[in-house]
């Protein structure tokens, strides 16, 4: 018997009797990060990392939640499960389970660039690996997180110096947070979108340092105006073109994400800057991650799975696709390619009923 | 290049027209003549041939980025550019290497490259590809495909120049209509404060009309207004000066070879004379449709069965230029009643002057614009009597100069069934769609869409193509029938290539029809009869 299969609620441990990021109501859910797409709402019991707790509880109230620390073994059933660093978000785990012996690795969500609010990925050797492969094409590969960081921070000063705020859209939960911890925070004053500034809070409150930021509400005034001229702005891209943006005015704006690589991908935003910035692995990333894991057996899940698995079969890896949407007829979100516009990140407030997976741009989904 | 590359980013990643003009004038500001040259030839749409085979750049590229083929073919399936997808897979380098100029990567580099052995261009191509940074071989590649192209207007050019020069628009205009050479010399002209000697064979800019934005009335008194059909053919202008004859294309293209019979007509045009006019298909004495002249358009070589079989003709707008005169300035009207003069004294059958149509009031003449289709034009020309003849496709004023009616489009309701990924900034969206229509109780392709959706509606199709998938073949997916959309188009013509046995003209999409069920589409029967049937 396998170790986890594919079941309608999601991946499942028989020999535990629990599932892992399941997208249905379950008895007891493994959780690889507090992204509402992987943490939805309506589980009976819940495991996760214990630096993901505060934003877990933000999302999904007063639940059952079991937090272990990394590394830290728990038996369920027969199984032993431990959670390891993904490096993807603050509390973003590898789910290592053991049975009779055989360990199957879940990386989750994950990406191996240095980022001072998260703790590094660390591989995990296993004997099966599922791996996520959102990014499973050679034309995804990032610049170092360095190279990047002065791209965002030339802008942001060039801004600053024609007296315009940067107003840059990235995700509230994490890549928000990596943002605030990346650029130079000397440039000018930073001001936060109320749902970032919420994430914020649960950062600090796990010891992740950030610099001080800023939040706006009611009427703008000309003397905030004049304050905030070289600001930089973080907010959610459900923010764009809303009344909230009007106290910036003459911004530039910038859109942070993966998907930002493409020349195609920039023009639809319709934003002045892309910035190729995700918390998933690139191509090499993924190379390095699974053959780090020592991996014979390989399944790939979430976006350019197929091109993944099939260059890992050339490589001599038995390697599969897990295409989750056979599954469930209700998994409306789109497996296999980017979504169109990855709209919508305020915590606690998208539908996790509709929650899809990698997003159809409608809802708080992942943030590429 | 890497200056030209840098313009071509600043360019590339802001919709305001003022930031790219400032972006234009301060390149030209900067640039050295021969590299403005072919700057000014790239952005004004200029390009040389593919200088390398599509599939010999792919396998040197593929080779290079060390990935199989399937994987290359799969990335370039995501970014729908090749330019791009080559750039994005090609290993890292700083592009460190020292700069070469424009001009040089251009003469000595690109148009070299065209008709070399491929064991010859591969190593160069490698070579030239270490120089370079991650986006300058994007627009590098951008040039050896062929397939350059930024979001700028002739005009936007002009006014980058004038900005970058201090010299008037309407000057640089005239003097970058016809052929440019791109070499420094032709750049020295072209800034030069003042005038040179103009090339014998110039044309005009053409003056173009906007498509009238609201109710006819709105013009004003009918009799100020001249109405002409408006043809279905090539813009042209005819040149005659120095005992030669130049035809040019809107497109500022020099295609006097291709229409002998209309080179050999204006012949006998008195020296020093430029009309406006269109070229069609001529056939016993009228026009004849589009898709005839269609088999001249691309074709160098005429024989004698193509020129038999597709005869072209001139209908003459307007004169320009009379006895070595510009007449721009002078009132339509007057350069009207001239123009028929001089078309009158050549009475030659293959050039003759659009007439005037004549309708009392403006309800008589929309009457009649109802007919256009039937009588083969796409709809009514209204200018102004007293208008000069301007440059481009100036900003419309309230009252405006010159304007197109056309009619309204024919359309059906058609059912989407195969979809394929879109280019550049529909990259990796479905967004290429073909529909259906029913026959003997089948859903037959009849016609491929690209146009028409908002984002927001692209993005709704998206996602619906991606959950209902039916097939992939390749880059192309069926789809379970669901959606429907009403689909507008210009004519339609019997075509044995085409399944449905029909092809229409410039099909695109009029608007998604949620309301609609695919069983409210309409039959390719109902096509036919739309052919048939007075519009």
């Amino acid at each position: 018997m396998a170790v986890l299969e594919l079941r309608p609620a999601g991946l499942y441990c028989p020999a535990g009797d629990f599932y892992i990021d399941p997208w249905r109501p379950v008895d007891r859910a493994v959780l690889t990060h507090a992204h509402a797409d992987h943490a939805r709402r309506g589980h009976a019991r819940y495991l996760a990392q214990r630096d993901a707790l505060g934003v877990l509880r933000t999302r999904l109230g007063p639940v059952s939640i079991d937090a272990v620390g990394y590394g830290e073994a728990t038996t369920i059933g027969s199984a032993r499960v431990s959670l390891h660093p993904a490096g993807h978000v603050l509390g973003s785990s590898q789910v290592r389970v053991e049975v009779g012996g055989e360990t199957w690795v879940v990386t989750g969500d994950y990406k191996l660039d240095p980022d001072p609010t998260c703790v590094p990925f660390e591989p995990v050797r296993a004997h099966v690996l599922i791996t996520e492969s959102t990014f499973g094409l050679p034309i995804y590969r990032w610049a170092t997180p360095g190279r990047l960081f002065a791209q965002i921070d030339d802008w942001w000063r060039g801004n600053a110096a024609a007296g315009r705020p940067s107003v840059v859209y990235a995700y509230a939960f994490g890549k928000a947070q990596r943002i605030l911890a990346g650029v130079d925070a000397s440039i000018g004053p930073i001001v936060c979108h109320g749902a970032v500034e919420l994430l914020n809070h649960r950062y600090r409150e796990s010891g992740v340092a950030l610099p001080p930021t800023l939040t706006v509400s009611g009427p703008a005034h000309a003397a905030d105006r004049a304050a905030l001229a070289g600001a930089l702005v973080v907010a959610p891209p459900s923010a764009q073109s809303t009344p909230w943006l009007r106290r910036f005015p003459d911004l530039s704006d910038a859109f942070a994400s993966g998907w930002m690589q493409l020349r195609g991908a920039r023009r639809r935003r319709s934003v002045d800057r892309g910035f190729v910035m995700s918390d998933h692995a690139d191509w090499p990333g993924l190379l390095r991650a699974i053959a780090a894991s020592g991996a014979p057996r390989v399944y790939a899940t979430h976006g350019y799975a197929a091109s993944l698995a099939r260059y890992l079969c050339g490589q001599g890896l038995d390697a599969r696709t897990f295409d989750t949407r056979e599954f469930d007829a209700q998994y409306s979100g789109e497996q296999d390619e980017p979504p169109l516009a990855g709209e919508g990140d305020a915590p606690g407030t998208a539908p996790s009923a509709v929650s899809d997976g990698t997003g159809d741009g409608t809802v708080d989904v992942t943030d590429a | 290049m890497r200056e030209f590359a840098a313009l071509y980013r600043a360019l590339d990643s802001t919709t305001s027209t003022l930031a790219k003009r400032a972006a234009l004038a301060a390149y030209f500001r900067q640039a050295p003549a021969a590299d403005a040259a072919w700057a000014v030839y790239f952005l004004c749409g200029g390009r040389p041939r593919q200088a390398v085979p599509v599939k010999l750049l792919r396998a040197i590229a593929t080779e290079r980025a060390q990935v199989p083929d399937w994987l290359f073919e799969e990335s370039y399936q995501a970014v729908g550019d090749l330019a791009e997808t080559i750039a994005l897979l090609l290993p890292a380098t700083d592009g460190t290497g020292t700069p070469v100029p424009l001009h040089e990567w251009v003469e000595q580099r690109l148009l070299r490259l065209r008709g070399t052995a491929p064991e010859v261009v591969a190593p160069l191509l490698v070579g030239w590809w270490d120089e370079l940074d991650a986006h300058e071989r994007f627009v590098w590649n951008k040039l050896i495909t062929g397939g350059f192209r930024v979001g700028v207007s002739r005009q936007l050019v002009v006014q980058g120049l004038a900005e970058a020069t201090g010299l008037p628009t309407q000057v640089l205009a005239e003097r970058l209509t016809g052929e440019w050479k791109p070499d420094a010399a032709a750049w020295q002209r072209l800034v030069d404060a003042a005038e040179g000697a103009v090339p014998p064979g110039r044309p005009y800019p053409f003056f173009l009309a906007h498509p009238l934005p609201g109710p006819v009335e709105a013009l004003g008194e009918r009799n100020h207004w001249a109405a002409e059909w408006k043809w279905d053919g090539i813009r042209a202008q005819v040149v005659r000066r120095n005992g030669e004859t130049f035809l040019w294309t809107r497109g500022e293209e020099l295609v006097t070879p291709r229409f002998p019979e209309v080179a050999a007509a204006v012949a006998g045009l008195p020296e020093g004379c430029v009309i406006d006019g269109e070229l069609v298909a001529w056939r016993d004495g009228r026009v004849a449709p589009f898709a005839l002249l269609q088999q001249r358009i691309g074709r160098t070589k005429l024989s004698a069965a193509v020129l038999a079989r597709a005869p072209v003709a001139c209908i003459a707008y307007d004169l320009l230029e009379h006895g070595g005169t510009d007449l721009r300035q002078l009132p339509f009207g007057e350069r009207r009643a001239l123009l028929e003069r001089v078309v009158g004294a050549l009475g030659h059958p293959a050039v003759s002057v659009s007439p005037l149509v004549d309708a009392d009031g403006w309800p008589a003449l929309g009457a009649l614009r109802l007919e256009a289709r039937s009588r083969g034009v796409e709809g009514l020309m209204l200018k102004r009597i007293d208008s000069a003849y301007g440059i481009g496709r100036t900003r419309a004023s309230a009252q405006g100069e010159w304007w197109k009616w056309k009619v309204d489009p024919l359309s059906v309701d058609a059912v989407l069934v195969y979809a394929q990924r879109g280019h550049g900034r529909r990259a990796s969206l479905y967004t290429d769609y073909t529909f259906a229509l029913w026959h003997e109780g089948a859903l037959v392709p009849f016609a491929k869409a690209y146009s028409g959706l908002t984002d927001a509606e692209i993005a709704k199709v998206d996602a619906y193509i991606r959950q209902h998938t039916v097939e992939k073949f390749g880059p192309v997916r069926s789809v379970t029938p669901k959606l429907v959309c009403e689909i507008g188009f210009e004519g339609i013509a019997a075509s044995p290539r085409h399944k449905s046995g029909i092809a229409v003209r410039f099909p695109r999409i009029l608007r998604l029809r949620d309301d609609k069920r695919i069983e409210d589409a309409d039959t390719l029967d109902q096509l036919r009869a739309l052919a048939a049937a007075p519009s």
